[in-house]
C-alpha cells in the first residue's frame, strides 16, 4: 500500500525515523502529511486502518478527513478500527501520537484525550490561514517551539468547537495541557479558544488547526506548522 | 406525468412485437412525435417501455446537444493543437503538459437541479463533474466553482445561495479537493433560475488515458459503486429539458442525493485499478445513469452488449426495469474488464468498501441487449441512442429590442461628483465585494499543491515535484452578452486568458459552459449561436483549442430567459510555479504600470450597474493583437521574475483591480491618472486587454521597453505603500475603511 492512490505525482520517500500515517476510508490530509514528514526529515510509513499492525513506526500520525464519512459523530466509527486499538494500547506506552482535526475527533473519540468537537458556532464549513499561540512546548510534537510564540496555521472544518465539562476544562488548564489556542479571534467557538490540547503524560496531541498545511509556504499559509513534525523527529534521534 | 404514471411495468421485446398498436406516452416523456416515429423506424417495431424510457432520456436536449449540435461544430473546426490528446466527444479534454503527463478538465452545469434542491443539487453538481474527470484514467486534483445568483436582496437568494456554497463546500471538501476558484454574481436575470457551473481538473499519466469503449467479445461489464435507488429518475427529461412554470408540480423526487465519501473511496478504487491495468474501458453514470453508459460504452465500442438488469444492486427491490435503466443514483462507474481480471477488480473494491458487481458482457451482435428476470426488455442498436440522436437546425432571430438595447449607452449617464463615495460604493456592490465568505467554507489546502487559490485571478496547482504547475480561470461575461453576445463570450475568453496569463502561465486550452434560455425561442436561439460563433473566434485569435464543453438550456421561469452566459474556463501551463505571480501588493517602493489602452468604456460596466442599474450599449470593443501582446508579456515579465503582483481589470475597472491588490496585500497605494484624463473614466472604465503590475522600481525601464517591444502602451500610474489607498484628486481611503466595505457585504446578508 505504499501508493493505494495512484498518483502520479512524486512522493519524496524520506529517511530518519519511522512515523506512520493512517489511512481510513475518507482520509484526505494523509498523503499531505506524508509530504511534511518528508520536509521534516523523517520516513513516513503508510498504515491502513484495516490492519492491526503498526510495525516498527515510532510515531503515528492520524491525518483529517471524514473517516468513513462521518455522518455519524465525527470520529465515533473511526475509533473502532483495527489499527485504533493498537494505537491506543501503544499510547499508553507512550508512542507518540498526532492527531490533526479528524484525526484529533477520533483520539477525543478513542477517549486518549478529552472533551469533544462540535459543530462550529457559525454553523459554516471555515477554511481560513488561522493565528495561534503555543501555549506548550513540553509535549512530544511541540519543543521546537517557544512558549508564548504566535503562529499562523490554517484551519478547515466545519466541527472543531471544542468543549469540555467545567472539570475537565479546570483540569486541563491546571495541568497545563492545553497546548495551542487559537489567536486574533476564536473561529469556531471553542472553550477555552482551545485550538490543541494533551494527555497527562504529553505524547498525545490532538488539535484542529492543520500544521502539514504550514510546512511549505508555496502551497501552505507559512512554515510553521513543520516544527510538529521536527520536533517528534529530533526527540526520536536523540533517543536512540 | 411522471415516468412512474407513464408507464406501466415489464413489456418485453416479444410484447412490444405482438402489439404494435399499443398507444405509447412519448409526449409526457419529452420525445416528439416525428422522434417517436424514427424510434420506430430504428427499431422496425414500436418500442419497449424501457426502449422508450432509454431513447426519451439520451435524446433529450441535456443527452444528445440536438439544438446545439449544429453550432458546436464551430469548436471542433478550430486549428489542431499538438497538445490536445482528447477532445470534444469524450467525458472531457486531456491536454499534454509534459513528455509524460497530462491534465484534464471540464466544466459543467447542475442549474436545474440547484434551484430545486440547493445544496444537493450542487452537490452532486461537483460529484458528476469529478466523475468524469475520473473516467479519463486522471486524479482529480482541484475544482472550481462559477455561482449566479438573482439579486441578492430578492427573497429566493437568501434560500439558494448558502445551501449551493454548502453543497459544493460540502462535497469538494469531503472529497479532499481544494477548490482553487471561480467567480460569483448577482443579476435579477437569475431570479427564477440560478446558474451552478462546477470545473474538475485531473492529472494523469499521459500512457494512463482511459477510454470508454466496451471492446473485446466476452470481456465483462462490471458496475461498481453505489446502488442504484429512484434517486434522480428521468432527471435529464423531466428536470434538465423542460422550463420550470409557476403552480407547476413540484420535482424535487428528480434531483439525486449525493454521498461524497462513496465518491471517495470510488475515486481511489478506480484509481488503484489503472494502476494495476485492470481496465478495458470505463465511463462514469451521470445523466441518464446506466442507460448513458451502457449505451455509450457500447457504441463506442463498436461491438455489441448483453446486460442482464436484474443483477444490477437496488436500493429498492421495487424498482422496476425501466427505472433502473434511468435512475440518476450518484457515485457509480462501469467498467469493461477481461474476464481473467474479474476477481482482482471484485477483490480490489471489496477492500475500498465499494461494492461491485458484474452485470453483463461484452458481445459480436452489434445490439445492445438488456435482460429482466429472464426476458429480454431492450434490443437495440446502441448507437441509435448514443450517436445517432435528432439534430435540429433551429429557428434564429435576433431579439426585437436589441437594437434599442445597443442603442441606450453608458456613456451619457450622469457621472458621479462625489469619487471616493462612489469608489466605496462600487466596491461593496454584491458583484464587486469580497467573495470570502464563499471561498472560505472551499478547503484549499488540501493535496499540498495549491499555490494560487481565489480570490487570485486564476487557481495556480503544483503537479510535479519539479514545480511543473497549471493555471486555471473560470470566467463568465458579466452582462456584456446581454448587449452582444457575440462580443460577450469573447470578452469572457480574453478574460480567462489573461487571467491565466496574469499569474505567469501560458494558455493551451479551453472549456466552456453555455447557460441560455430555451431553444425553441429564435430570440434565445440567436444568442447562443452568437456566443458560440463568437467563443469559436476568439479561440481562433487565441490560438487556442476548445477541448470540451456542457450547454445548459431552458434556463428560465416562464417566458423570460436568463441573460446569455457563456461561462468559460482556459487552463495554462507553468513551468515553474514558484515564479506564479499574484495579485497582492508584496513590497512598499514598488511602481505600478497600468498595461493597454483605457477608453471610455461604460456599457455594461459594474459601475453603470451599481450606480443606475443601467444595462445598455455596446461591450467593450477587443483588440486581439493587443490581447495576445499583453498576454505574452505577462509570461515573460514572470519568467524573468521583473513582477512582484500583476492584477487583470475587469469588471468594476482599475479601481476594484487595485482595491483587491491592496487588501489582499495589506499594503496601501497612492494612485494619479495622467493629467487630462478624466479620472472617472480612469478608475471605473472596463476598457478591455488590460492589466496593473507592480514592481521594484529597478525593472520598470526593462518592462516598459518589453512594453514597446511588443506594441502595448503602458504607464506608471503610481506607487505601493502605505496604510490607505490615496487617489490624486479624490482623497485618501485608510485599508480598514476598504476591508471593511469591501468584505462586509456578504456577511451582513448572509450571516
Amino acid at each position: 500500500m505504499a501508493n493505494p492512490a495512484g498518483s502520479p505525482l512524486a512522493r519524496p520517500a524520506g529517511r530518519g525515523p519511522r512515523i506512520g500515517v493512517v489511512t481510513f476510508p475518507g482520509s484526505l490530509d494523509d498523503r499531505d502529511v506524508q509530504a511534511a514528514i518528508a520536509l521534516a526529515g523523517g520516513q513516513s510509513v503508510p498504515l491502513w486502518h484495516a490492519d492491526p499492525d503498526l510495525g516498527d513506526v515510532q510515531a503515528v500520525v492520524l491525518p483529517g478527513g471524514f473517516s468513513y464519512g462521518d455522518y455519524l459523530r465525527c470520529g465515533a466509527i473511526a475509533r473502532f478500527s483495527a489499527v485504533m486499538a493498537e494505537i491506543i494500547e501503544a499510547a499508553g506506552q507512550g508512542l507518540p501520537v498526532l492527531g490533526i482535526c479528524n484525526g484529533f475527533q477520533v483520539l477525543c473519540e478513542s477517549h486518549l484525550l478529552p472533551g469533544a468537537l462540535l459543530r462550529n458556532a457559525g454553523l459554516h464549513y471555515v477554511c481560513r490561514d488561522q493565528g495561534l499561540l503555543v501555549e506548550r512546548t513540553s509535549t512530544a510534537w511541540t519543543t521546537g517551539y517557544q512558549q508564548g510564540q504566535q503562529i499562523v496555521v490554517p484551519i478547515k472544518h466545519g466541527e472543531g468547537r471544542y468543549v469540555a465539562d467545567r472539570a475537565t476544562l479546570d483540569r486541563l488548564e491546571g495541568e497545563n495541557r492545553v497546548v495551542f489556542r487559537y489567536a486574533g479571534g476564536n473561529p469556531n467557538g471553542s472553550l477555552h479558544d482551545i485550538a490543541g490540547i494533551t494527555n497527562t503524560r504529553g505524547n498525545v496531541v490532538g488539535l484542529m488547526p492543520h500544521p502539514e498545511h504550514a510546512a511549505d509556504p508555496l502551497v501552505g499559509a507559512s512554515a510553521d506548522g513543520l516544527a510538529m513534525f521536527t520536533s517528534v523527529l529530533t526527540a526520536l534521534l536523540s533517543s536512540r | 406525468m411522471s415516468l412512474a404514471a407513464a408507464i406501466s411495468p415489464a413489456d418485453t421485446v416479444d410484447e412490444a412485437t405482438k402489439t404494435p398498436q399499443l398507444q405509447q406516452p412519448y409526449a409526457d416523456l419529452g420525445l416528439a412525435a416525428d422522434e417517436y416515429d424514427r424510434i420506430r423506424e430504428v427499431l422496425g417495431r414500436r418500442p419497449t417501455e424501457c426502449e422508450l424510457a432509454m431513447y426519451s432520456v439520451m435524446w433529450s436536449e441535456h443527452c444528445s446537444y440536438k439544438s446545439s449540435r449544429v453550432h458546436l461544430r464551430q469548436f471542433s473546426d478550430l486549428p489542431h493543437s499538438e497538445r490536445l490528446l482528447a477532445g470534444i466527444g469524450e467525458n472531457a479534454g486531456v491536454v499534454a503538459v509534459s513528455d509524460d503527463l497530462a491534465v484534464t478538465f471540464k466544466v459543467e452545469s447542475h442549474n436545474h437541479p440547484s434551484y430545486v434542491e440547493p445544496y444537493q443539487g450542487a452537490a452532486t453538481g461537483v460529484g458528476g463533474i469529478v466523475r468524469d474527470i475520473l473516467a479519463m484514467g486522471a486524479r482529480p486534483i482541484a475544482v472550481m466553482d462559477s455561482l449566479r445568483f438573482g439579486d441578492i436582496d430578492h427573497p429566493d437568494t437568501a434560500r439558494l445561495l448558502p445551501g449551493v456554497v454548502a453543497g459544493v463546500g460540502g462535497y469538494g471538501n469531503c472529497l479532499g479537493l481544494p477548490n482553487i476558484g471561480g467567480e460569483i454574481a448577482f443579476d435579477p436575470s437569475y431570479n427564477g433560475n440560478p446558474l451552478v457551473n462546477a470545473l474538475c481538473l485531473g492529472v494523469l499519466p499521459r500512457a494512463r488515458l482511459q477510454t470508454s469503449k466496451a471492446s473485446g467479445v466476452g470481456n465483462q461489464v462490471i458496475l461498481f459503486g453505489a446502488r442504484t435507488g429512484r434517486d434522480g429518475i428521468g432527471g435529464v427529461s423531466v428536470l434538465a429539458s423542460a422550463t420550470f412554470d409557476e403552480g407547476g408540480p413540484a420535482k424535487r423526487p428528480a434531483v439525486q442525493v449525493g454521498d461524497p465519501f462513496t465518491e471517495k473511496v470510488l475515486t481511489e478504487c478506480t484509481l488503484e485499478m489503472y494502476e494495476r491495468g485492470l481496465v478495458v474501458g470505463i465511463q462514469d453514470l451521470g445523466g441518464a445513469g446506466f442507460t448513458c453508459a451502457i449505451s455509450e460504452t457500447a457504441a463506442a465500442g463498436g461491438q455489441g452488449m448483453r446486460v442482464l438488469l436484474d443483477s444490477v444492486p437496488l436500493r429498492e427491490a421495487s424498482m422496476q426495469p425501466f427505472e433502473v435503466l434511468c435512475s440518476e443514483s450518484q457515485e457509480r462507474m462501469l467498467a469493461i474488464v477481461e474476464r481473467a481480471d474479474v476477481d482482482e477488480v471484485l477483490a480490489l473494491c471489496r477492500r475500498w468498501g465499494v461494492l461491485a458487481t458484474v452485470v453483463g458482457e461484452v458481445t459480436g451482435t452489434g445490439r445492445l441487449i438488456v435482460d429482466w428476470h429472464g426476458e429480454t426488455v431492450v434490443d437495440v442498436p446502441p448507437g441509435s441512442l448514443a450517436e445517432q440522436g435528432p439534430v435540429y437546425h433551429r429557428p434564429l432571430a435576433r431579439p426585437v429590442g436589441q437594437d434599442a438595447l445597443q442603442a441606450d449607452s453608458a456613456e451619457t449617464l450622469p457621472r458621479p461628483r462625489d469619487l471616493r463615495a462612489e469608489v466605496l460604493r462600487l466596491i461593496s456592490a454584491p458583484n464587486n465585494a469580497s467573495a470570502r465568505w464563499v471561498t472560505d467554507q472551499y478547503d484549499r489546502y488540501v493535496q499540498h499543491n495549491t499555490v494560487l487559490a481565489m480570490p487570485e485571478d486564476a487557481g495556480v496547482v503544483r503537479i510535479t515535484g519539479e514545480g511543473l504547475g497549471v493555471a486555471l480561470s473560470l470566467d463568465g461575461p458579466g452582462r456584456f452578452a446581454a448587449l452582444d453576445p457575440y462580443a460577450g463570450a469573447q470578452l469572457a475568453l480574453a478574460e480567462a486568458a489573461r487571467n491565466v496569463a496574469t499569474t505567469g502561465a501560458v494558455p493551451v486550452a479551453v472549456t466552456n459552459c453555455m447557460n441560455f434560455g430555451s431553444p425553441e425561442d429564435p430570440a434565445v436561439m440567436w444568442q447562443f449561436a452568437e456566443a458560440v460563433r463568437g467563443l469559436a473566434d476568439g479561440c481562433r485569435e487565441l490560438g487556442l483549442p476548445v477541448t470540451g464543453g456542457n450547454v445548459s438550456f431552458y434556463n428560465q421561469t416562464g417566458d423570460v430567459a436568463i441573460n446569455p452566459t457563456p461561462v468559460v474556463g482556459v487552463l495554462g501551463v507553468i513551468d515553474d510555479v514558484r515564479r506564479g505571480t499574484s495579485l497582492a501588493f508584496a513590497e512598499d517602493g514598488d511602481v505600478l504600470l497600468l498595461l493597454g489602452t483605457t477608453g471610455p468604456d461604460l456599457s455594461g460596466s459594474d459601475w453603470a450597474w451599481t450606480a443606475h442599474r443601467h444595462l445598455g450599449g455596446l461591450p467593450p470593443a477587443i483588440d486581439w493583437a493587443a490581447e495576445r501582446a499583453l498576454q505574452q508579456l505577462l509570461v515573460t515579465a514572470a519568467r524573468e521574475g521583473l513582477l512582484t503582483a500583476a492584477h487583470d481589470l475587469s469588471g468594476g475597472g482599475l479601481i476594484q483591480a487595485v482595491v483587491e491588490s491592496c487588501l489582499r496585500g495589506g499594503r496601501g497605494a497612492q494612485l494619479a491618472a495622467e493629467p487630462g484624463t478624466d479620472p472617472f473614466v480612469f478608475l471605473f472604465s472596463e476598457s478591455a486587454g488590460r492589466v496593473v503590475c507592480a514592481l521594484p522600481p529597478r525593472g520598470e525601464q526593462r518592462l516598459l521597453d518589453l512594453c514597446t517591444a511588443n506594441g502595448l502602451p503602458a504607464r506608471r500610474i503610481g506607487t505601493v505603500g502605505g496604510s490607505s489607498l490615496d487617489i490624486d484628486g479624490v482623497g485618501a481611503i485608510d485599508l480598514d475603511e476598504l476591508r471593511a466595505a469591501h468584505e462586509g457585504t456578504l456577511p451582513a446578508r448572509f450571516g
